[in-house]
């Protein structure tokens, strides 16, 4: 039994799996039953001034026949009263002491609206804040949210008017609808944050309706852009989770959101560099009890690694992750075809053929049995066909033996540079 | 999956034959099986496993990559998992309760099972520790699914366990009784090293009642548990029953499990009475023993039959011809003492007995006769009557009584489980329901015992 407890940017608790600042965690009846279920820690459904929100919000991208491939909403920030949800904070954390509840913000960039909030969500006795400055929909259109959130100095400046409030940890919660995340990142730390979050939703339109003409979801005819979510949005978070991790200027706790469905997506998350995550999605289409697996699985696994703690996970992998030019330019492999396991669907010819560098054969043996065969020598390891093929160990991609000593492509630029003297 | 019919049974390697067909799902096939289990709440799957297993959670965890977790989740509501993973009649359990029912077709729950405990006992997995011992000892008769899962359960309880077993391999029929080509004997083995990992003692080689007496228990143990399953096939009351070739189908498949394959029945023609599982157990052994015809011989019809459908299906696939509606009356001797054939009388179905079942009279004058090589008995099993009176427990002919919720007979100290208990209404004879019996009835010791623990503590 490995211990799952955490620690980020001071906020405890049991585990490092939180439920996302979203429907889940709507209310206290809600999030004691994520508790009682298992999860560590849940950031309040945002709070500010209750709005209005439209019946029909979400959508779904089905890939496949597999449901929710990817999420979509068009939902604002809570929709009740705010000293309704206070009071539920207050009874929640009174039960539930020992796990963390963080309190989700999100009001008009002024500071005296965030000293006002700040003071009222801590009075009830909150772990932590997370400033919502994400949500690409409908807050935005009023100045809040991503709005606010793709401006570095309005990130900074309300970062800054929470900090002088607050008592308690200041999570900012990024959206990624901007080009560079470590930017507003920065601006985030530079304000005086705690830890920063990411990912919010990446706008979309879920689909179009080819029958009538609507869009998916419509409210009486008429669409808007949404909020994406789920699995599909996974490597885009991840990416960003890493590029935050692995820069310098950003040196407080990540939690990382986006697409964690399972402990396996949690582990990638932690070892680029989050020091816990969120989810939302996942819970969404299942109920709380999948956090049981999520548990269980990452406890056995690093029992199998051997780890005690989960924290031994955090940032493991950050430095594997680097620029382009920092990669070796003379690292070789190629693919290589299991005749043995091959079913001969083709599929990796027609891959290679049609799209790639046309290097794999379709040859008949003496018994005038098919097989397929790689050329090494015009392979140029793109991996295209090994993530076509549909059969376990048909084709591995094999490192071939060096021909030349590791050279990066910044190393061959300086050496070119001082050659030209 | 691969299925071998009789056209590949070998005659010159028999034992081949009762290697395990079917192969397992491959990694592949158990991804995208898992994923497509909805993970249902509150599923129906789980009420309809008589041990409760966390079907959609343990199915989760095999998607999720989280084996070990997989495994943990099936065995620990059910310490014989991995034999139920391939003896269950899952169709009317998980499977048949599954939602997927309605619009697609069931999840592969069993195969999913066997593939999550396939993985923990090749990577050779202890998945449970036993508790802080209590100084509270329980004895156990008979060491098959029920008193191997009341063993685990009270080890984990922190009891000192002792398993007395009267054959030399403890396992009770999913080690001697359930053919080995749908359970090999290595599962029924991995199940019995589990319990014993956890410092249960399982003294094989000696039969309680015999070797050691009733009252010796009683001086040793503070509870005892009676798992001693049922006896032999009873006799058939008709002549010629003690000639050569007549087997009783229990031991004649005991016999296919421990490995020692008769070559006597090759080219030969076999007739099987009875139409229990049992009795297609013992006939699709006797193909593979390399048989030419095997005939299941049934006084009723095929809808009284008491064998699991996947059983009857299973039985045709091995081209075994099945005789409704005909009953022997004896066993016909070749004049050197060993049988060559059974006279027969065809029957119709009566009025409907005690049972509710209609009972079937025979057809004046239509008596014929069948040749066969080999008759194997398979109409049902006898009691262990004897050691029931020496444990002096109250019983109506052999069906032991209880209470049903806690597994206590008329003795307190004493508690029965599994197919001891079957029969009079109460429950069905499965490798499933035995192993409920025994974590209930373990339980129930436990609550019983407790008070006393907590007041020498
Ligand atoms: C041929 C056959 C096929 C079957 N197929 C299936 C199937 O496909 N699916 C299914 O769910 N069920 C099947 N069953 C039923 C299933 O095997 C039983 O319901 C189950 O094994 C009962 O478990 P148990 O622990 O009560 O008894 P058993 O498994 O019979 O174990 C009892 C043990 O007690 C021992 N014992 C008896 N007397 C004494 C004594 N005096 N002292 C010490 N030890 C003693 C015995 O040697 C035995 O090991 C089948 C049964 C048979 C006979
Ligand atoms: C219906 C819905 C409503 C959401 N509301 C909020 C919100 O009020 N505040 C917030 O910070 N994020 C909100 N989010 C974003 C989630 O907290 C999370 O960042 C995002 O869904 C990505 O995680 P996931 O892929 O696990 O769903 C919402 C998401 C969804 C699907
Ligand atoms: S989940 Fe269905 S029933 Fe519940 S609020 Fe949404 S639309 Fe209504």
């Amino acid at each position: 039994m490995a211990d799952l407890r955490i620690n980020l940017a001071g906020i405890e608790s049991p585990n490092p799996f939180w439920l996302a600042s979203a429907p889940p965690t709507n209310s206290g009846y809600q999030v004691q039953r994520a508790f009682e279920a298992g999860w560590g820690g849940a950031v309040w459904k945002t709070l500010g001034e209750p709005i209005i929100n439209t019946t029909s919000r979400f959508a779904a991208v089905s890939f496949n026949g597999r449901k929710v491939a990817g999420f979509n909403n068009i939902e604002l920030i809570t929709d009740r009263p705010l000293e309704v949800n206070l009071k539920e904070i207050y009874d929640t954390k009174k039960r539930f002491p020992n796990h963390a509840i963080i309190a989700s913000l999100m009001v008009e960039p002024s500071r005296e609206k965030w000293h006002e909030i700040v003071k009222r969500v801590e009075a009830v006795g909150v772990d932590g804040l997370e400033l919502n400055f994400g949500c690409p929909h409908g807050m935005a259109e009023r100045g809040m949210g991503a709005a606010s959130g793709q401006q570095p100095d309005l990130v900074e400046a309300q970062t800054m008017w929470a900090k002088e409030a607050a008592q308690t940890p200041v999570i900012v919660k990024l959206t990624p609808n901007i080009t560079d995340i470590t930017m507003t990142a920065i601006a985030a730390v530079n304000g005086g944050a705690d830890a920063v979050s990411m990912i919010n939703t990446i706008n979309s339109l879920a689909g179009v309706d080819i029958d009538s003409w609507n869009t998916i979801p419509h409210v009486a005819g008429k669409g808007a852009h949404g909020g994406y979510c789920g699995p599909a949005v996974k490597p885009i978070a991840l990416n960003m989770v890493a590029e935050c991790a692995r820069n310098s200027k950003i040196n407080i706790p990540i939690s990382g959101i986006g697409g964690i469905s399972t402990w396996r997506d949690a582990v990638e998350f932690m070892l680029m560099g989050a020091s816990g995550v969120q989810v939302c999605t996942a819970a969404m289409h299942h109920g709380f009890s999948i956090v049981e697996d999520m548990i269980d699985g990452l406890n056995n696994y690093l029992d199998d690694k051997g780890l005690l703690s989960v924290n031994d996970l955090v940032g493991k992998s950050v430095e594997r992750y680097s620029d382009w030019g920092n990669l070796d330019l003379n690292y070789r492999i190629a693919a290589k075809i299991n005749t043995d396991v091959c079913i001969n669907c083709n599929k990796c010819h027609i891959a290679c053929e049609d799209t790639a560098h046309q290097c794999i054969d379709m040859l008949t043996d003496a018994n005038g049995k098919n097989y397929l065969q790689v050329r090494e020598e015009d392979c140029v390891g793109c991996n295209l066909c090994s993530i076509v093929c549909p059969e376990e160990g048909a084709i591995s991609m094999i490192e071939l033996p060096r021909e030349s000593m590791p050279m990066t492509w910044n190393e061959r630029q300086h050496a070119l540079a001082k050659l030209m003297g | 999956m691969k299925h071998s019919s009789q056209s590949s049974i070998s005659l010159t390697d028999l034992h081949v034959n009762f290697e395990e067909i079917n192969a397992g799902l491959t990694n592949a096939d158990a991804v995208d099986e898992s994923n497509r289990c909805l993970y249902c709440y509150d599923a129906p799957c789980i009420q309809a496993c008589p041990t409760g297993i966390n079907i959609p959670s343990f199915i989760k965890k095999i998607a999720s990559g989280n084996l070990k977790g997989s495994a943990t989740a099936i065995m620990d509501a059910n310490p014989v998992g991995a034999s139920c993973a391939r003896v269950c009649p899952t169709e009317e359990l998980c499977e048949g309760a599954c939602v997927l029912n309605h619009s697609t077709k069931p999840i592969m729950i069993g195969n999913l099972q066997r593939y999550a405990t396939d993985w923990a006992i090749k990577n050779e997995q202890t998945l449970f520790e036993a508790g802080e011992k209590n100084g509270r000892k329980v004895g156990i008769v008979g060491s098959g699914p029920a008193g191997l899962s009341a063993a685990r359960e009270l080890a984990r309880l922190g009891y000192e366990v002792t398993i007395y077993e009267a054959k030399a391999k403890a396992g009770g029929l999913n080690q001697h009784g359930i053919v080995s080509f749908r359970l090999p004997q290595k599962v029924a083995q991995w199940e019995v090293e589990q319990v014993e990992k956890l410092g249960v003692q399982i003294k094989t080689n000696v039969t309680v009642g015999r070797d050691i007496p009733v009252d010796d228990l009683f001086e040793h143990y503070d509870s005892v548990i009676l798992a001693v399953g049922m006896s032999k096939v009873p006799m058939l009351q008709l002549g010629g029953e003690d000639l050569d070739g007549v087997y009783d189908a229990i031991e004649f498949v005991e016999g296919t499990k421990k490995g020692d394959l008769t070559t006597e029945l090759i080219g030969k023609h076999v007739a099987v009475i009875g139409a229990g599982n049992t009795a297609i157990d013992a006939a699709t052994c006797s193909v593979r023993l390399g048989a030419e015809n095997v005939k299941i011989l049934y006084r009723r019809t095929q809808k009284e039959m008491t064998a699991y459908e996947f059983e009857y299906e299973f039985a045709k696939q091995d081209s075994i011809e099945f005789r409704w509606l005909t009953a022997p009356i004896r066993l016909i001797d070749n004049g050197h003492g060993k049988v060559k054939g059974i006279e027969c009388v065809k029957m119709e179905l009566g009025e409907p007995g005690m049972d509710g079942r209609r009972r079937p009279v025979p057809v004046k004058g239509s008596e014929f006769i069948l040749e066969a090589d080999a008759v194997i008995k398979a109409i049902g099993q006898t009691r262990h009557l004897d050691l029931i009176d020496a444990f002096d427990l109250a019983h109506h002919r052999g069906v032991i009584k209880i209470d049903i919720d806690t597994f206590q007979t008329s003795n307190p100290k004493v508690y029965a489980v599994g197919d001891v208990i079957f029969g009079d209404g109460q429950g069905e004879a499965m490798v499933v329901s035995a192993a409920q019996h025994g974590k209930k009835a373990a339980y129930a010791i436990h609550q019983q015992l407790k008070k006393s623990i907590s007041e020498t503590a």
